[in-house]
């Protein structure tokens, strides 16, 4: 678990989160990590666009990707949708 | 707080709802007719149709939309009533437990009706008892008076801030539906005065801020969102808790309301009718209980100490309070208008046989399963559970624990 277990006096009723749902990292699911050979990209963000939980990052200034491994669950869409063969699915 | 005046009007057990639910400040109401709960639905649309209330009243293509939208409509602090019976309420199933797993407070009317096949539109209990694990409390009404006042109550315990489950009311399909009786009704302002306007806690949002328990862009919150097994197990811990809480609102509405209306039902939990002194005893719910005094009646004027045990809240089940009515009893025969098949009896047998284990004395305790799909329960049948019993006292022995009543052979 990413962050401490509370008891059931302490936390709202009916599910309500009481933390943003960004602090439950999701990353700690994931098999496969993907991972991008740079010489392949071409930059196309395909990956970015079908990336379900918004993991994969632009990043301007390295005009590069990124994989924000905190939140990607490894479900290998952006590996599948990349033209390029760029991306590759790594058991962790 | 007086007794308020109250008028008398001709209602069957449907209209009686429904003028309860129109006297109760309703502000959605989602439903869709089905057999014997339509006049409920009907008579409403009527009061919406005249003006008589002032409720957003919506059309749904089914009784799973009927339920969702009356549990979004809680979600953002409404006020929200439907009603259905049987297949019905089946369809509803998986919506229950959002309703109550989201502590949206809907208050419905059920007609209970038997399950198909074949398909059959008279009373049982088999619909809303396969839903007594869905976190909703539930009423059984034995009359229309009492379908009308348990209505009125059911606002404000589903409401009341340290329970917020929803709660189903339930009336014997055609037997209270369609019957008519004079039922008391009172003036509309005690009733509105009653019931109030929907109390809003408040909760912490993942903002980190306190803010009011429904959906309001203002203050977003999110309501039954993913929860695996790491926290799962503690919302479902909570809702045990408010039923178990339900026990004493329950209670406290119940008095509260027996000052302005002069009436009662028991302790509003358990119904006893002459139990005092009994030695033998039935326990039901709904209806049949009227038809049960009348034998307990006769009987004790024979001399013989007879009595009855009406369960009025099945959910929150009122284990003390059981225990506590039964502990000088000897035998006792518990009648079940619904069965689990291939279970040890029906459901009402196999959760009070199990509370008196614990119990100091152990009665004697037999099961009859009768009145499915509206089968008549007629005062012989009854008389001969009563005659079964005073025989079960005198031998001290148990032939069959787990009968079927009525049924031809």
């Amino acid at each position: 678990m990413t962050f401490k277990q509370k008891g059931w006096k302490e936390i709202p009723i009916a599910g309500v989160c009481w933390t943003p749902t960004t602090e439950y990292l999701t990353g700690d699911w994931r098999t496969f990590k993907p991972v991008l050979d740079p010489e392949k990209c071409n930059k196309c963000l395909l990956c970015y666009v079908y990336c379900p939980d918004g993991a994969i990052e632009w990043k301007p200034e390295a005009e590069e990707i990124e994989f924000n491994y905190k939140y990607c669950k490894g479900c290998g869409i952006c590996a599948n949708e990349c033209r390029q063969e760029a991306i590759k699915m790594v058991l962790e | 707080m007086a007794v308020a005046k109250q008028k008398v009007l001709a209602l069957n057990g449907n209209e009686a709802v429904a003028y309860a639910a129109k006297q109760s400040d309703v502000d959605v109401v989602a439903a869709y007719p089905i057999t014997p709960q339509t006049i409920i639905v009907e008579k409403f649309s009527e009061y919406v149709h005249n003006g008589e209330v002032d409720t957003e009243f919506i059309c749904v293509e089914s009784e799973h939309s009927a339920l969702t939208a009356c549990l979004t409509a809680a979600a953002t602090g409404a006020r929200t009533f439907t009603a259905s019976a049987s297949a019905g309420l089946a369809l509803m199933h998986e919506i229950l437990y959002v309703t109550s797993g989201c502590r949206a407070p809907v208050v419905m009317a059920i007609t209970n009706r038997a399950l198909s096949a074949p398909i059959n539109i008279h009373c049982d209990h088999a619909d809303s008892m396969v839903e007594r694990d869905a976190s909703w409390i539930q009423i059984y009404a034995e009359n229309s008076q009492e379908a009308y006042d348990s209505t009125i109550q059911a606002f404000r315990i589903a409401e009341h801030p340290d329970i917020l489950l929803p709660a189903m009311v339930m009336l014997d399909g055609f037997f209270l539906s369609h019957t008519l009786e004079s039922v008391n009704v009172l003036p509309d302002e005690t009733v509105r005065k009653f019931v109030g306007t929907r109390k809003i806690p408040l909760v912490r949002s993942h903002e980190g801020k306190l803010v009011p328990f429904k959906l309001n862009p203002e203050n977003p919150v999110t309501m039954g969102p993913l929860d695996l097994y790491d926290y799962y197990f503690e919302h479902k811990r909570q809702q045990e808790e408010a039923m178990q809480r339900a026990i004493q609102t329950i209670k406290q509405v119940h008095d509260e309301y027996w000052k302005i209306s002069g009436r009662r039902y028991g302790n509003g939990l358990i119904d006893p009718y002459r139990m005092e002194d009994a030695e033998i005893a039935t326990i039901c719910i709904g209806s049949t209980a009227g038809t049960t005094k009348v034998i307990v009646d006769q009987l004790r004027a024979k001399g013989v100490k007879a009595g009855l045990l009406r369960l009025r809240t099945y959910r929150p089940l009122p284990s003390k309070d059981l225990t506590k009515a039964l502990e000088n009893v000897k035998a006792i025969a518990i009648m079940d208008r619904s069965h689990s098949f291939g279970a040890y009896g029906g459901p009402i047998f196999h959760e009070v046989r199990h509370i008196l284990y614990d119990a100091p004395t152990h009665p004697q305790v037999v099961d009859y399963v009768y009145g499915l799909g509206g089968r008549d329960m007629p005062q012989t049948l009854i008389h001969e559970i009563y005659k079964d019993l005073q025989k079960i006292v005198k031998t001290k022995r148990v032939e069959k624990p787990v009968q079927f009543i009525g049924v031809r052979e």
